[in-house]
């Protein structure tokens, strides 16, 4: 069982600053929704009839054939995590938090040592297959994930209808079944004004774009997730091609804007960089939403080369590491919004020390 | 609205029992509905004296124990139960055969949502084998009739062969 690895380590894949594009683009995760056809879908099973969908899952999974195509899989029931453990597989994108709400038998979830592939069972779908790297990397992200549907399409009956294409729970997903999507650090957009203006005419391309961890329509951490809304009349391929059309454009509108900042408000920004890296490295108490601002001003500084010594990986990590519930599970016990703030800012101290040198 | 029983899942099932003169209402997920009464499903959720009346009047004899039930709705999936209102109240199907049942009113949906109403992405390999030979029949039967616009009958000849191969293949 690797699962424990994943619950108590910081990081992920996709975390790791790698990949191309990473200084803009931190991942891209696709996900395919499929249905066993004439099984009735989760919200309508009871707890018997939802454990045999998991188990066929389980035992699809668990053939040669998988492993030998997609690598090692293994499935774990949500009832045999703790509450903590599924906020934690919620903090790192391994699932939703719908998913984690309800720690059924007839819920499960399958994943990859590398977290590259979970595997979503019972939850709005039988099955939610997703597939996640770092970086700028939509098409390896699909590739695989095509080739986890394909290698589990052979053992399990996927509701398939020559018309609609794959049936989905919801009539939103239905067609391809697909939502590719793209995680993207924006501050040059953010503090140049233009973000809005840049993100909003998505709507019109069929895309959606959310903030990653703020609430409602603000994104903290100026991290934006982009991604196809529509899943029925267009081609996978179309849709990924689509969304790196737009990801590509998104890229160099970041870019011109960081320049602008480089050279037109240099000092601005190296006091704004610099600022945050002092606050960061000194502050006793740190909320959450406060450490992701200043991490992303860090990031900026790092990504310009205002700031030297700070590996990005450290900065992706300290974005999970700080969430509130991995701080629980690494102190391994629960603890008060305060006692979370401290411990928070003792983590960032620790982190980023080495480079202050 | 949750089931009454489990509070988990949704309350699809609307049952009212008359004993000596007292109306109860129940509103019960489908498999608890399922361990209590022993009946049908797939009702209306909602529920009135009328309708109560006419299924006593004019449909249902009385069970023995009284129980009454509101007919289903024309437009009710066959396989898991789920009524079009349901869907509506839901916003989402019971199973992938309630696309078949509700075809009719799920495609001007489907067309609002996506702009389109027709897949044209992937076909699974196994059980989508006779759709895929299909799609690739036709594709083939274009490029004989641009062939044979072109007068290149040593192509169309060729073309027409791989057709009759392929067409061999179909169940
Ligand atoms: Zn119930
Ligand atoms: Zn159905």
């Amino acid at each position: 069982m690797f699962i424990k690895d994943i619950l108590n380590r910081a990081n992920s894949k996709w975390m790791e600053g790698t990949g191309p594009e990473s200084d803009v683009v931190i991942s891209c995760r696709v996900r395919l929704a499929r249905n066993l056809a004439g099984v009735p879908c989760p919200h309508l099973l009871n707890e018997e009839q939802g454990r045999q969908v998991v188990k066929r899952v389980v035992d699809a999974i668990a053939h040669k054939e998988v492993e030998k195509i997609v690598g090692h899989l293994e499935a774990v029931a949500l009832s045999e995590l703790s509450a903590l453990d599924r906020q934690i597989l919620v903090e790192k994108h391994l699932i939703s938090p719908q998913h984690a709400e309800a720690a059924t038998q007839s819920r499960a979830v399958v994943l990859r040592e590398d977290e590259a592939v979970s595997i979503l069972v019972n939850e709005e779908d039988h099955l939610r297959i997703q597939c996640l790297f770092p970086g700028f990397q939509l098409n390896v992200a699909w590739d695989l994930a095509n080739r986890v549907d394909d290698v589990l399409e052979k053992r399990l009956d996927f509701a398939f209808d020559e018309k609609y294409g794959y049936l989905t729970a919801c009539p939103t997903n239905v067609g391809t079944g697909m939502r590719a999507s793209v995680m993207m650090h924006l501050p040059g957009l953010v503090i140049t004004n233009q973000a809005n203006r840049v993100l909003s005419a998505l709507s019109q391309l069929g895309l959606a774009v959310r903030g990653l961890y703020g609430e409602g329509t603000e994104a903290a951490g100026n991290l934006f997730q982009i991604s196809n809304q529509i899943t029925l009349g267009l081609t996978e391929e179309e849709i990924i091609n689509n969304l790196t059309a737009v990801t590509h454009k998104i890229l160099e509108q970041e870019r011109m804007a960081r320049e602008l900042l480089r050279t037109q408000t240099k000092e601005q920004l190296e006091d704004r960089v610099g600022r945050a890296f002092g606050i960061l490295t000194n502050a006793r108490i740190i909320t959450s939403q406060e450490a992701i601002s200043y991490l992303s001003d860090v990031r900026l500084g790092a990504d310009l080369g205002i700031i030297r010594g700070v590996d990005t990986r450290i900065l992706n990590e300290l974005i999970v590491l700080t969430r509130p519930n991995f701080l629980q599970k690494l102190a391994g016990h629960e603890m008060s919004p305060f006692a979370r703030d401290l411990k928070r800012a003792s983590i960032i101290r620790e982190k980023l020390a080495p480079s202050k040198g | 609205m949750y089931c009454e029983e489990c509070k988990k899942r949704p309350a699809t099932v609307h049952v009212t029992k008359i004993v000596n003169n007292k109306k109860t209402e129940r509103h019960l997920c489908e498999y608890c509905a399922r361990e209590q009464e022993q009946i049908g499903f797939g009702f209306e959720p909602s529920f009135s004296i009328q309708k109560l009346l006419a299924s006593l009047l004019n449909y249902e004899p009385p069970t023995p124990e009284g129980i009454s039930i509101a007919y289903p709705e024309p437009t009710k999936c066959e396989n898991c139960g789920l009524t079009y209102s349901q869907f509506g109240q839901l916003g989402k199907v019971g199973c992938s055969e309630c696309y078949q049942r509700f075809s009719e009113k799920l495609s001007p949906l489907l067309r609002r949502i996506h702009g389109s109403a027709r897949h044209t992405g992937k076909i699974p390999k196994r059980t989508g084998g006779a759709i895929r030979l299909q799609k690739e029949i036709e594709h083939l039967r274009q490029q004989l009739q641009n062939a044979i616009q072109r007068e290149e009958f040593e192509q169309a000849a060729q073309l027409r062969d791989q057709i009759r191969e392929l067409e061999k293949k179909l169940p």
